[in-house]
């Protein structure tokens, strides 16, 4: 039997990370912040069909960057653990909070005790139930290690985070219209040398008048409409 | 995919031992939900039940809800073991939804029918001990542009209805009702007037089916599901046409 190579945890960690961050920097970023009546995610995806943004619940919405099956299978959990919890108990009992803990053990555990670590950031976003909690519309942005951050004013997820929290930060403005705040992400997102059309881009808000499911996505005339 | 139970809800709350399965054994004695009718017009479809549910000779309970929205565009009614049939509700609506998250589309209507088969077909031991379920089911088709009706019966069998369809113990005298009454393309207002009136027939021979109730102000609950989706009728819109029917019945017999 040969003897393995001694490497020191340090180094393990450090090249696990190295690794999982080289793989969430190919891909393309998010940005979810607040508007007048809930929570807006955006997303640059090209493509009509693989979602980044996505439902979990009545109040909570879920986008994930770097490797598409890897936050796709972590959606569908997210999903089951929220539906299971709701059926058990009642919807009220389903939070973000304990869905954001969640994702940080299977993340963290990966990250720890796998070859492989995953490679995605998550976002789990949840808004109060009524206008007058609209204090507690929350963003909880997760890393690929379980590291979780409670973001308080938007949230940026994927490679290019540095440079595209630096431009949204830049006079940034909470609680605007659902189409100033899009564009306030989109800006962001394209820099000034690129620009972002509908057809770039993935959005979905969560809206505190639609009803008791509150995700809705902004598709096709609209967001076209929006864009312009 | 061996254990995984993919978009499959009743599956998934299985394993995890959050629904056990009912064992057959003895006939158990519980409250039970009564006469709920369904009917196609022009716009969709109609779905409809009285208030009283019974246990034996007594009624336990005068403001039970059988009609309720599967999801945005389609409706399930019961009639049956008053507390299986809410959990089964319950189980489906939920089944609905789940998948519609997990695969990021609705199911088709004919999908959704068959889902309630499967939960029926699950419910079979349980309906020996007591326990039965039969629902309706009535939606807006999306593919083809047109409200759609299913009956059911307690195996799971499906039996989709052209015209109307009807359930519980005071459904044969309902469904008379809904006969003779039926035209096919009958506008909503006509709908509800005829599905008032098969619910009030029903109640008036079936003594485990409840009449409107003027008095506490509890009516049957009626909805209808077209392309805009579920849409309950408005309570003082059937008081109204519910007191209308009485007015009407009453000089009838005033006049013998």
């Amino acid at each position: 039997m040969s003897t393995p190579f001694y490497v020191a945890p340090e180094q393990v960690m450090k090249d696990r990370a190295d690794y999982a961050r080289k793989g969430i920097a190919r891909g393309r970023s998010i940005i979810s912040s607040t508007y007048e009546n809930g929570i807006i995610i955006v997303a640059e995806n090209s493509s009509n069909t693989l979602h980044k943004v996505s439902e979990i619940y009545d109040r909570i919405g879920f986008a994930g960057v770097g490797r598409y099956n890897e936050f796709d299978s972590l959606r569908i959990q997210g999903i089951r653990h929220a539906d299971l919890k709701g059926f058990n108990y009642s919807r009220y009992d389903v939070d973000a909070l304990s869905l954001a803990n969640q994702y940080a053990q299977i993340l963290g555990q990966t990250f720890t005790n796998e070859m492989k670590p995953l490679e995605v950031e998550i976002l789990v976003a949840e808004i109060g139930e009524t206008a007058d909690e609209a204090d507690n519309d929350q963003l909880f942005h997760i890393l690929y290690d379980g590291t979780v951050f409670d973001r308080d004013r938007f949230a940026v997820l994927g490679g290019d985070a540095e440079a595209i929290t630096s431009r949204i930060d830049d006079g940034f403005e909470p609680r605007l219209a659902v189409g100033a705040a899009l564009k306030q992400a989109q800006a962001a997102l394209a820099g000034p040398d690129r620009t972002l059309v509908a057809d770039d881009l993935e959005v979905a808000i969560l809206d505190r008048d639609h009803g008791r499911r509150t995700f809705r996505r902004i598709v096709g005339e609209e967001l076209a409409g929006l864009v312009a | 995919m061996g254990d995984d139970p993919g978009s499959d809800f009743s599956r998934l709350a299985r394993q995890s031992g959050v629904i056990t399965d009912p064992a057959a054994g003895e006939v158990l004695d519980l409250p039970h939900g009564t006469t709920c009718i369904a009917l196609r017009f022009d716009d969709g479809v109609l779905i409809a039940g009285d208030r009283r549910a019974t246990s034996g000779h007594l009624i336990s309970y005068r403001t039970m809800q059988k009609v309720f929205p599967s999801d945005r565009h389609s409706a399930v009614a019961i009639a049956g073991a008053a507390g299986a049939a809410i959990e089964m509700v319950r189980l489906f609506q939920l089944q609905l939804e789940h998948y519609e998250k997990v695969e990021g589309k609705e199911l088709s209507l004919d999908g959704k029918a068959a889902q309630l088969s499967q939960m029926l077909r699950q419910n079979l031991p349980a309906a020996r001990a007591g326990m039965v379920v039969v629902p309706l089911f009535a939606g807006y088709d999306l593919r083809t542009n047109v409200g759609r009706l299913f009956q059911f019966d307690i195996s799971g069998g499906r039996y989709e209805e052209l015209e109307y369809g009807s359930t519980g113990s005071g459904s044969l005298h309902a469904s008379t009702v809904l006969k003779l009454g039926f035209r096919a393309g009958m506008d909503r207002d006509t709908a509800v007037d005829l599905a008032i009136q098969a619910l009030y027939v029903a109640a008036d021979e079936d003594s485990a089916s409840g009449l409107p109730d003027f008095v506490r102000n509890l009516f049957p609950v009626v909805s209808t599901v077209t392309d805009k989706g579920y849409e309950q009728v408005d309570d003082d819109e059937i008081r109204e046409r519910s007191q209308r029917l009485v007015d009407e019945l009453t000089s009838r017999n005033s006049t013998i």
